[in-house]
């Protein structure tokens, strides 16, 4: 096959893109913070021209003057300071204490996250106890203590104030890293001759951006808290114009003049209250974009007819016309079920076909009644023995789930709850479905596990999940699947997940179990060599739709649907061996049987 | 005769083990194999054999504990960062899963044209050399300003493959590479691996689970059960006629797409199982 032939993929329309910045800008609360901390940012620098007066210039003619006296619009304290121009001196220092306290956290926080996630174990332990250290301190008092060293300056306040808080990023940045650090595409920038620094820089210092600056946010505002509350408490120089001096201040004064309190109090809480709800919207346009884990529930059925498509009485599963949409984001329902219509008798097994995206698992799942909330089924009908499974309420659907139709998932490990053991499990679930006491369902369960051909079934009953293997773990769950002996199992892709001997072991104790129980089953998966070994009838799926279905001889031997005909080309098959010589024929090497 | 592209003699993989003081697990007990330039090598094995470890320290991901691994002569056990990076030039890899090998946030023109970068090529004739390895798997031309997740995952497997492809390699490490792809995909993507190997003269170590898919891509075909080579040889004679009895049993399980002939298969595989309960039984009493 030629370049030409292999064809460049359809369908690659650009969905527009959303960047986090865009998204940030069509929301209000982050448009609205941003906006205010622009005009307080904008005032505390504009303030050596626009204020009135020296931050502690004082007038005793002045002291305790009252809003609007000229030359003092927000009036004087009772130093004879002006009020207006110590707020926009404030402005300077709260936002330096937040630039110096938030970075000084980053710098060293990002740093020794970076190293201490993505170096070996033993730095790891080494930065590690050195960040709990730090965390161990006590921090407001160590501020105060400290005094002495930091001669009352604030900038030097902040500073030490930035190293308490950097264990927060450091944390926040090591287990990121960690995270990133195993994925595959770090392993292949290795690969690509990249230095540590580089791969640190680009590869995981980009992917794990977002957290840092939310938490950048918070780290200002708690700065600017700290360092107006140390203010308040009179630690550190009064020369200084802070929030936390003028709040102080006011405070004394309050049966006096009431307002010299408000003031700086609501300037320092617009500022902070500001950057935390800034922070939080930095954290929805992050992070916002994930996908939430759907509960299951009983589909939303738009329109059925009860009465029409009643199932003829040799067919145990009857699907009519069944139609499964999601809501699109602009409103329109999107179907990816498009009218599939199966039929399976009792004790026969039907393969479900179909390659990723084809629906083929959303058909089986409407069957089980475990859709996603938000699927609607449009039209259609699924009878189990003549009874209409669409329209039932949970709790019948719970009923018929337990007894008379199973499950075998694709991932055996997953749909095992690692903190229960396997045989606590399987008890539960037999009670569940059948009135019996302990000891019985005990009893049960270890015969079960005997009977799907597990060695030692003591010895599994009181293992617990992550100490069996995977192959092991399925006929754990196919002894749960037929403990009710069950009229229909479905199997998602029972195999996949599996070695290839392990997998015909399943086959087999799937196939053996069907004939005992003369149970239907109906196996879904994109293998057709599973398909050959174990199905009687075989349903080829394709976008939505059923697009030719028959018995296996005749589908494997004389596909006429040019879907099947492709799939059944495109299957490595047993005697295409690769036959041309390496490469450049002359520089073959080695022993060549 | 010589010298191959690739020599691994005896190489032996530990992991630590948990705990303190834990003794070390060794994954691969002393495995040697060879690729010559061109040559495709299939290793095949079940989850747990050790196959990707042997890939993973061919690219220096993991460090042996024996053994020797030499390319083109020059002895790469135990090769320095340094060296490595000299190395990423002529040796790269293809990871399985093309969800997580390509880095989320950044376009593809920057995944494929880092390494060019890093290597020391201009802006521009990067530039142009990523058009070029579009062209060659089989992608847009702009697909070069997009993420990584407006693609199918065969098309992410295409990008991958041009990736590898970007330094002009003589080996690719190939770890599964079609395993996570759709049938039709599938041969695709195989038909591409190929068709760059004939027209670069590219050698591939190809690890992978499916004795189809090896079978397919590969000259010869070394078999990995629990860390050992069990069986080494040309593709044709170790996928139809194997001699050592645990490729036999991997050939027998693999179920074959006609109803007809693995109902065959099927009755020949319980008919071995039969055999060996028998012989473990008589070897039990005797």
């Amino acid at each position: 096959m030629s370049i030409e032939e292999l064809s460049i993929d359809p369908g690659l329309a650009a969905p527009p893109r959303k960047s986090p910045l865009r998204r940030l800008l069509k929301d209000p609360q982050a448009l609205i913070t941003s906006a205010l901390l622009l005009v307080i940012i904008v005032l505390g620098l504009l303030t050596p021209w626009i204020a009135p007066h020296e931050p502690n210039e004082a007038q005793l003619n002045a002291i305790n003057a009252v809003p609007g006296t000229p030359g003092y619009p927000l009036g004087a304290d009772q130093n004879g300071r002006d009020i207006a121009s110590r707020l926009l001196h404030s402005i300077n220092t709260s936002i330096i204490a937040g630039l110096i306290g938030a970075s000084v956290a980053l710098i060293i926080g990002v740093t020794f996250g970076l190293i201490g996630g993505y170096f070996g174990r033993r730095l790891r332990s080494a930065t590690e106890w050195v960040f709990s250290l730090i965390m161990t301190f006590p921090g407001l008092l160590l501020l105060i203590i400290l005094m002495p060293v930091t001669k009352g300056d604030y900038r030097a306040t902040m500073l030490i104030f930035g190293v308490l808080l950097s264990p927060g990023i450091y944390r926040i940045v090591r287990n990121l890293v960690i995270g990133v650090k195993n994925e595959l595409y770090v392993d292949a920038a290795r690969v690509s001759g990249l230095s540590n620094l580089r791969i640190l820089s680009r590869h995981v210092l980009f992917v794990v951006r977002g957290p840092i600056i939310i938490a950048a946010a918070f780290l200002a505002g708690s700065a600017i808290s700290l360092q107006s509350g140390l203010a308040f408490l009179g630690v550190g120089s009064n020369l200084v114009p802070s929030f936390g001096a003028m709040i102080a201040d006011g405070f004394t004064n309050l049966y006096v003049d009431p307002t010299q309190f408000i003031w700086p109090s609501v300037l320092l809480g617009t500022l902070t209250a500001s950057l935390v709800l800034l922070g939080n919207s930095l954290r929805d346009a992050f992070e916002g974009a994930k996908l939430k884990p759907s509960k299951l529930a009983t589909p939303h059925v738009q329109a059925q007819r009860r009465d029409a498509g009643e199932a003829r009485s040799d067919e145990l599963l009857s699907v009519e016309g069944l139609v499964i949409a999601y809501p699109a984001p602009s409103g329109q329902l999107n179907e990816v079920v498009k009218g599939v219509t199966l039929s399976l008798r009792a004790g026969e097994t039907l393969g479900l076909v179909g390659e990723s995206g084809s629906g083929k698992t959303q058909t089986a799942f409407s069957i089980l009644g475990v859709l996603p909330p938000e699927a609607v089924v449009v039209r259609g009908t699924i009878h189990l023995e003549g009874r209409n499974l669409l329209g039932l309420k949970e709790r019948e659907l719970r009923e018929l789930r337990g007894r008379e139709i199973a499950y075998i998932p694709q991932e055996p490990m997953s749909n095992l709850d690692p903190s229960y053991t396997v045989g606590a499990q399987l008890v539960e679930g037999i009670r569940a479905s059948a009135r019996m006491s302990g000891t019985d369902a005990k009893a049960r369960v270890l015969a079960l596990l005997e009977r799907v051909g597990i060695q030692n079934p003591q010895r599994t009953f009181d293992s617990y999940p992550h100490q069996i293997s995977g192959g092991m773990a399925q006929r754990v769950l196919i002894a749960g699947a037929v403990a009710s002996r069950p009229k229909l199992l479905i199997a998602d892709e029972p195999t996949t997940a599996l070695d290839v001997t392990v997998q015909a072991e399943i086959l087999d104790l799937i196939r053996d179990l069907q004939a005992e129980l003369n149970m239907a089953v109906l196996l879904v998966t994109h293998n057709f060599g599973v398909v050959a070994d174990i199905c009687d009838r075989i349903a080829v799926m394709q976008n939505g739709q059923v697009v030719e279905s028959g018995t296996a001889l005749e589908l494997f031997h004389e596909p006429k649907h040019p879907y099947t005909q492709m799939l059944l080309g495109s299957i490595l098959d047993e005697h295409t061996v690769r036959t041309d010589p390496p490469a450049p024929v002359a520089a073959v090497v080695g022993e060549r049987n | 005769m010589t010298t191959p592209l690739l020599d691994v003699t005896d190489l032996r993989v530990a992991f630590a083990g948990r705990g303190f003081r834990a003794k070390a697990i060794e994954v691969l007990h002393g495995v040697s194999l060879s690729i010559g330039e061109g040559e495709t090598l299939g290793v095949v094995g079940e989850s747990g054999s050790g196959k990707t470890t042997i890939g993973r320290a061919v690219l220096g991901l993991v460090k042996p504990s024996g053994g020797s691994i030499r390319f083109q002569g020059a002895d790469i056990t135990h090769a320095s960062p340094k060296d490595r990076r000299t190395l990423s030039k002529d040796i790269q890899v293809v990871f399985q899963d093309p969800y997580t090998s390509l880095n989320p946030s950044l376009t593809i023109g920057d995944t494929l044209s880092e390494p060019l970068v890093v290597q020391g090529a201009r802006a521009s004739e990067a530039r142009a050399r990523v058009q070029t390895l579009l062209d060659q798997v089989g992608l847009p031309r702009d697909a070069a300003q997009r993420l990584p997740r407006e693609f199918s995952g065969g098309q992410r497997q295409r990008v991958a493959i041009a990736r590898a492809l970007a330094p002009k390699p003589k080996l690719i490490v190939c770890d599964e590479p079609v395993s996570a792809l759709d049938l039709s995909t599938q041969a695709r993507v195989m038909d591409l691996f190929i068709d760059i190997q004939r027209r670069t003269g590219v050698a591939y170590l190809f690890v992978s689970h499916d004795l189809a898919v090896v079978r397919h891509i590969s000259h010869r075909v070394s078999v990995v059960y629990k860390g050992d080579i069990v069986e080494t040889g040309s593709a044709d004679a170790v996928t139809s006629t194997p001699e050592h009895p645990y490729t036999q049993k991997l050939l027998l399980a693999a179920p074959i797409a006609d109803p007809m002939e693995q109902e065959k298969r099927r009755a020949e595989r319980h008919r071995m199982a039969e055999l060996h309960r028998e012989q473990n039984v008589q070897a039990g009493v005797a």
